[in-house]
């Protein structure tokens, strides 16, 4: 059965994080800002809560970690209910990231990384050696970056600072809110990227905060919509909630364009790559002619002594007597990586006079390519995933033969 | 009698006088700061008690003089105990405002960060609010200290310490040919004392600060 009931508690292994009842009313207020929540996280995923501004999540993400204390409710950790227990320990146990960041400026990127391993009572020798890993692994080079301030780094780099210095002491948990929100689109991007490839590395559980549904479904394993209230109105995977949003609030926040959106969830890893016919730069005319000719593309693709794509040749280019094959046709371009997204490698498509986005592995060797052709196959495939997806929950509503003339 | 011949003949009494001046004001400073920067600590968080704090030293501060050495001989007596105490109520003022003023306009993310981290409210005065708040409150020692050291000269008037004494026996002794150098000696003793108090912060506030703060 699909997880229609399942929407707001998974079932099976004990979550990492289980928030009972959670509920908090602020001081003279009549509503409460987070109303009776009840969601559980499951270990080594990340979760997205997203919701339109004002709707509860910064305070969800403060009950967690008991910034903010709850009115009532419990918060389970790890299956330790940590409601009651001493808040300044246990957020030495959740790495906090928070837009502004928040180092501190009068201490060094190292002191401020140091911060929850001293707390701890780590030695010297430990402290430096987690410092410097922890540099490397969000793209810091320890050397240049350890004894500088805060004021030196830009803000990108500083919010990578910020991510360190939550990782600091390994914690299990990781509440992030907002973390990329102060950052220009292209770093911002950038640092969505790293940050997923550094997640596949340190299996984190994260629950992080935006307002931008295109950020959730580039970075959820799960997304939770919400309404005023901390009230959760989908929990699903971003696949399920961009193809069968629960209702219309979730439809409009999702907003136009949810198939081209989902064209983002999957990866050129995931289709069949098309193959043009290539050839060595050092090939004779008459063998690229052959190559050329046997197949029912109009051109082929030079590639250098590495298999990296390097020119784009076409019939009449051939004719040209005086350049060798390393200059004729057009430079290749639209060159893209197997872990990047449909929707990135349609973007780069777009750019490519040939009309397809070359795909190289991690050397940038040659693989193969993707084109149009690819991109709308995904497209209907989607389609089609998410129409048997209502018909099925519409079977489930309405079993066939009841009421069936 | 010029100004020249009378710094040469009285040189060393004059210095000794000088010495007396600026220790008393060292001294008042050192327990202005201690009691001002704790007044600050404890109110700055709160709206009623952050106000009174800083009404009381503010009133301290409009008092008199001459009326407030006049309040605290009856209960102190003459001498330096009376004017130690004056001057410490006059230098609270700009030391309990500056640490005010300096712990509230610290980044409240920083401080979100830092409790979000595990740290407890001392930890974070001590490690996080008051290293950023100080050079803030450093310019507030400052202008106490330069407060004083002028305020400190009426402290004669109750037998205290320092270069006061000079001009009051100047006055008393107005028209006598020595009793213009005298006075100005006074005050050339007061303004060295004033600029090297006010050189030693410039120092002192540079060596203290964090270079991630630093302007
Ligand atoms: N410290 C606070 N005191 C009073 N009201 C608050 C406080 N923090 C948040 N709120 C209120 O709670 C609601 C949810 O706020 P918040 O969690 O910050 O929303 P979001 O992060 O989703 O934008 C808002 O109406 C906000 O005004
Ligand atoms: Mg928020």
């Amino acid at each position: 059965m699909p997880d229609m009931t399942t929407t707001h508690v998974a079932n099976g292994a004990e979550p990492m994080i289980r928030l009972q009842g959670l509920t908090k009313v602020f001081p003279g207020q009549a509503r409460p800002a987070v109303d009776s929540l009840d969601m559980d996280i499951a270990a080594g995923e990340i979760v997205i809560l997203v919701g339109p501004s004002g709707c509860g999540k910064t305070t969800t993400m403060r009950l967690i970690n008991r910034l903010i204390e709850p009115t009532s409710g419990r918060i389970i950790l790890e299956g330790e209910d940590v409601t009651s227990v001493n808040p300044d320990k246990l957020r030495r146990r959740i790495g906090y990231v928070i837009q502004q960041v928040g180092l501190f400026p009068h201490q060094t990127i190292s002191d401020n990384i140091a911060t929850v391993p001293k707390m701890l009572g780590w030695d010297r020798k430990r402290i430096r050696s987690r410092v410097d890993e922890l540099l490397a692994m969000v793209g810091l080079d320890p050397s240049t970056y350890r004894d500088r301030y805060p004021k030196h780094l830009s803000g990108g780099q500083r919010q990578r600072a910020g991510v360190a210095r939550a990782l600091s002491a390994d914690p299990p948990v990781m509440l992030m809110d907002e973390p990329f929100g102060a950052i220009d689109p292209i770093t911002r991007d950038r640092l969505q990227n790293e940050f997923l490839r550094l997640q596949e590395t340190i299996r984190k559980t994260i629950v992080f905060v935006t307002h931008d549904i295109d950020e959730a479904i580039k970075m959820g394993d799960r997304i939770a919509i919400l309404r005023e209230g901390s009230q959760i109105a989908q929990y699903d995977t971003p696949a399920h909630i961009l193809s069968a949003p629960a209702d219309d609030f979730v439809a409009d926040f999702v907003g136009s364009g949810a198939s081209l959106k989902r064209l983002n969830l999957s990866r050129v890893r995931d289709v069949e790559l098309v193959q043009w016919p290539t050839a060595g730069v050092s090939s004779s005319r008459s063998e690229v002619m052959a190559a050329l000719r046997a197949s029912d593309k109009g051109a082929v693709l030079v590639l250098d002594e590495a298999r990296r794509p390097a020119r784009w040749l076409a019939g009449q280019d051939l004719a040209r007597e005086d350049l060798p094959l390393g200059e004729l046709g057009h430079p290749a371009e639209a060159i893209v990586q197997p872990h990047v997204s449909l929707g990135d490698a349609l973007n780069e498509m777009l750019k490519s006079r040939v009309g397809c986005a070359i795909v190289v592995d991690e050397s940038g060797a040659y693989l193969g390519t993707v084109d149009f052709a690819t991109v709308s196959g995904e497209i209907q495939a989607l389609r089609r995933d998410a129409r048997e997806r209502s018909r099925a929950q519409l079977e489930v509503m309405h079993p066939a033969g009841i009421g069936d003339a | 009698m010029t100004l020249v011949d009378y710094l040469a003949d009285q040189g060393d009494r004059l210095f000794g006088l000088t010495i007396e001046h600026a220790m008393i004001v060292l001294i008042s400073v050192a327990l202005s700061t201690i009691i001002g920067v704790t007044i600050g600590v404890l109110t700055y968080a709160t709206a009623t008690p952050r106000r009174i704090s800083l009404a009381i030293t503010g009133v301290f501060l409009t008092i008199p003089s001459f009326a407030l050495f006049g309040l605290l001989v009856p209960i102190l007596g003459l001498g330096t105990r009376s004017a130690v105490v004056a001057l410490v109520m006059y230098g609270l003022l700009p030391i309990v405002r500056n640490t005010v003023t300096g712990l509230r306009i610290v980044d409240p993310a920083i401080i979100e960060s830092g409790q979000g981290m595990g740290m407890g409210s001392f930890r974070l005065l001590f490690r996080i609010k008051l290293p950023l708040a100080w050079p803030v409150i450093i310019t507030g020692i400052r202008v106490a200290a330069v407060i004083t050291v002028g305020i400190a000269a009426i402290a004669a008037v109750i037998n205290g310490p320092g270069l006061g004494k000079d001009i009051f026996r100047a006055l008393a002794r107005f028209g006598t040919p020595t009793s213009v150098p005298q006075t100005l000696s006074a005050i050339l003793g007061i303004i060295i004392i004033a600029v090297l108090i006010d050189l030693a912060f410039v120092f002192i506030a540079r060596l203290t600060t964090s270079r991630g703060i630093r302007a």
